[in-house]
């Protein structure tokens, strides 16, 4: 556990995105500790995936800073940005696995084109990461589009953890999955973060997997954070904007943007 | 009002495409020349932009030479000119039919095809997993298509020039009562190095195109099935538009001294 008052492992400050004229990040604050697993909840549209696309440079911010180990990513660029980079790994709402390449190759992938391993180690490096989210061997050879929902899931999260990063971003992880599956995605992904030591920073709308995952909640309304702590906390927030979020409720400050 | 806020619209629009397309290509471009170089994934491009568009390529190619040599027969009779069927056909396609046939169809073929693959890896977080495995996706995806249709092209439409005027041939011989070895001297007489190198060089313009229009046109599509549908109409057309634009352009360059 980190001492306190330790660098953050992410932090993003009065971070700003706008497309055209719809602003989704608006000054956006959030500290992700080392260790820490945090969850960002909040309802469909509100800059949850444009944040973390943010934080793991595919998108650019507008304004605002991004510090990754004390770092600020948002003036790095070149050789040192792609090394900065390297310390992420992200598991996709959909898995986004490669369908021209075949189950290992996928997991492989960040190994042979990011960091030159051989094919023969990295195929085997591979095999041993199915292992651990519970696949086995003869998946490997499989292609993509031969697998359920929930064994993308699977090979997604081997692709991710096969690099060995720091920091692991989850996007929606039980979005698409049935309960019992989303309940299997969790406890996997509760073992393989407590397993490898990492920080995480997950994005959901889905409650019961944000409080099995998470030991902290911040949940982003109109592109701000508008509560953070920890997730024993949430029931007790006094505030309207979590309390109607985890009540599922209509009625409340969040209005829903409903477009005829 | 409302009129010239459409102009502006319609203007900064093309503007804003245009900006976007130059810095996709400049972007592509360095993308070449810095390392790392994926010499499989070139092959294997080369395969699918090249060795497959083979046959189609060759009909349309074989039909051309054909048509041309009866309408050409057709107009030069007029004039007792039938002997100089030969060496038109020849120049019309080397010169321009070979490279513009060629180009079109693998157009329709590859552009659509690249598009509609890229396009699907936009759409389903495909190209933004890459940059999380430390891989570059111009460098991955749009560079060796890049290389792989301007060497593929002009082989291709080396290739179709020869099925081109065998058409030609056929045609003259079969349906036009030429004499097989004479037409076959008088091509071969008539051929120069200018007609046919001018024709390569439009080929690897075209491919060009092809591939850039192909990639742009997916990696900026938005959307679910029907923003991959859009994406792949679009490449075709815009490629088609801008290679017989630049046929234009090229043949102003190369044959008016």
């Amino acid at each position: 556990m980190p001492a306190p008052g330790s660098v953050p492992k992410v932090e993003l400050r009065g971070v700003k995105k706008r497309f055209g004229d719809k602003v989704v990040l608006d000054g956006l604050d959030l500290v992700l500790q080392p260790g820490h697993s945090l969850v960002v909840i909040g309802g469909s549209g509100t800059g949850k995936s444009v944040m973390i696309k943010c934080v793991l440079g595919i998108l650019r911010p507008d304004a605002g800073q991004i510090f990754v180990d004390g770092q600020e990513l948002t003036r790095l660029s070149g050789r040192a940005r792609d090394e900065v980079l390297k310390k992420f790994a992200m598991l996709f709402q959909g898995a986004a696995l490669f369908d021209s390449l075949p189950v290992w190759e996928n997991v492989a992938f960040g190994l042979i084109q990011g960091r030159g391993v051989a094919r023969a180690k990295a195929k085997d490096i591979a095999i041993q990461k199915l292992a651990k989210v519970g696949l086995g061997a003869d998946v490997a050879m499989l292609s993509p589009a031969e697998l359920s929902g929930g064994m993308q899931k699977r090979v997604g999260l081997a692709r991710a953890i096969a690099a060995d990063p720091d920091i692991i971003f989850f996007d929606e992880p039980t979005t698409g999955l049935d309960p019992i599956m989303a309940d299997v995605i969790n406890d996997l992904i509760i073992s393989t973060v407590k397993d490898l030591g990492v920080t995480t920073l997950s994005i959901t709308h889905d409650m019961v997997s944000a409080r099995k995952i998470s030991d902290h909640i911040a949940m982003l309304y109109k592109g701000k954070i508008v509560w953070a702590g920890p997730t024993a906390e949430i029931d007790h927030s006094d505030n309207p904007f979590v309390d109607q979020f985890i009540h599922g409720s209509a009625e409340g400050p969040i209005k829903m943007e409903v477009r005829a | 009002m409302n009129v010239f806020a459409a102009i502006g619209r319609v203007t900064l629009g093309f503007f804003r495409e245009t900006g976007r397309l130059s810095l996709f290509t400049a972007d592509s471009v360095t993308g070449v020349v810095r390392p790392p170089v994926y010499w499989w994934l070139i092959a294997q491009q080369m395969m699918r932009i090249g060795y497959f568009s083979l046959p189609v390529v060759g009909l349309t190619a074989f039909f051309t030479g054909g048509v041309l040599a009866l309408q050409i027969y057709n107009g030069a009779s007029r004039y007792g000119a039938e002997s100089f069927v030969p060496v038109v056909v020849l120049v019309g396609i080397t010169r321009e039919l070979g490279p513009v046939i060629a180009g079109l169809m693998v157009a329709g073929r590859v552009a659509a095809a690249i598009a509609a693959e890229i396009g699907t890896m936009r759409v389903t977080e495909q190209i933004d997993a890459l940059t999380t495995l430390s891989t570059n996706p111009i460098k991955y995806l749009v560079v060796p298509r890049l290389i792989a249709a301007v060497i593929s092209m002009p082989i291709l439409v080396a290739i179709a020039d020869s099925i081109g005027v065998f058409g030609g041939y056929i045609a003259s011989t079969q349906s036009l009562g030429f004499n097989g070895s004479v037409y076959m001297n008088n091509t071969m007489n008539g051929l120069t190095f200018d007609d046919v190198s001018s024709g390569l060089i439009k080929a690897a313009v075209f491919g060009f195109i092809i591939a850039l229009l192909g990639c742009y046109n997916g990696f900026n599509s938005k959307g679910g099935a029907q923003g991959v549908g859009a994406a792949t109409t679009n490449a075709v057309v815009t490629s088609s538009i801008l290679i017989l634009a630049a046929n234009y352009l090229l043949t102003n360059l190369l044959f008016t001294k």
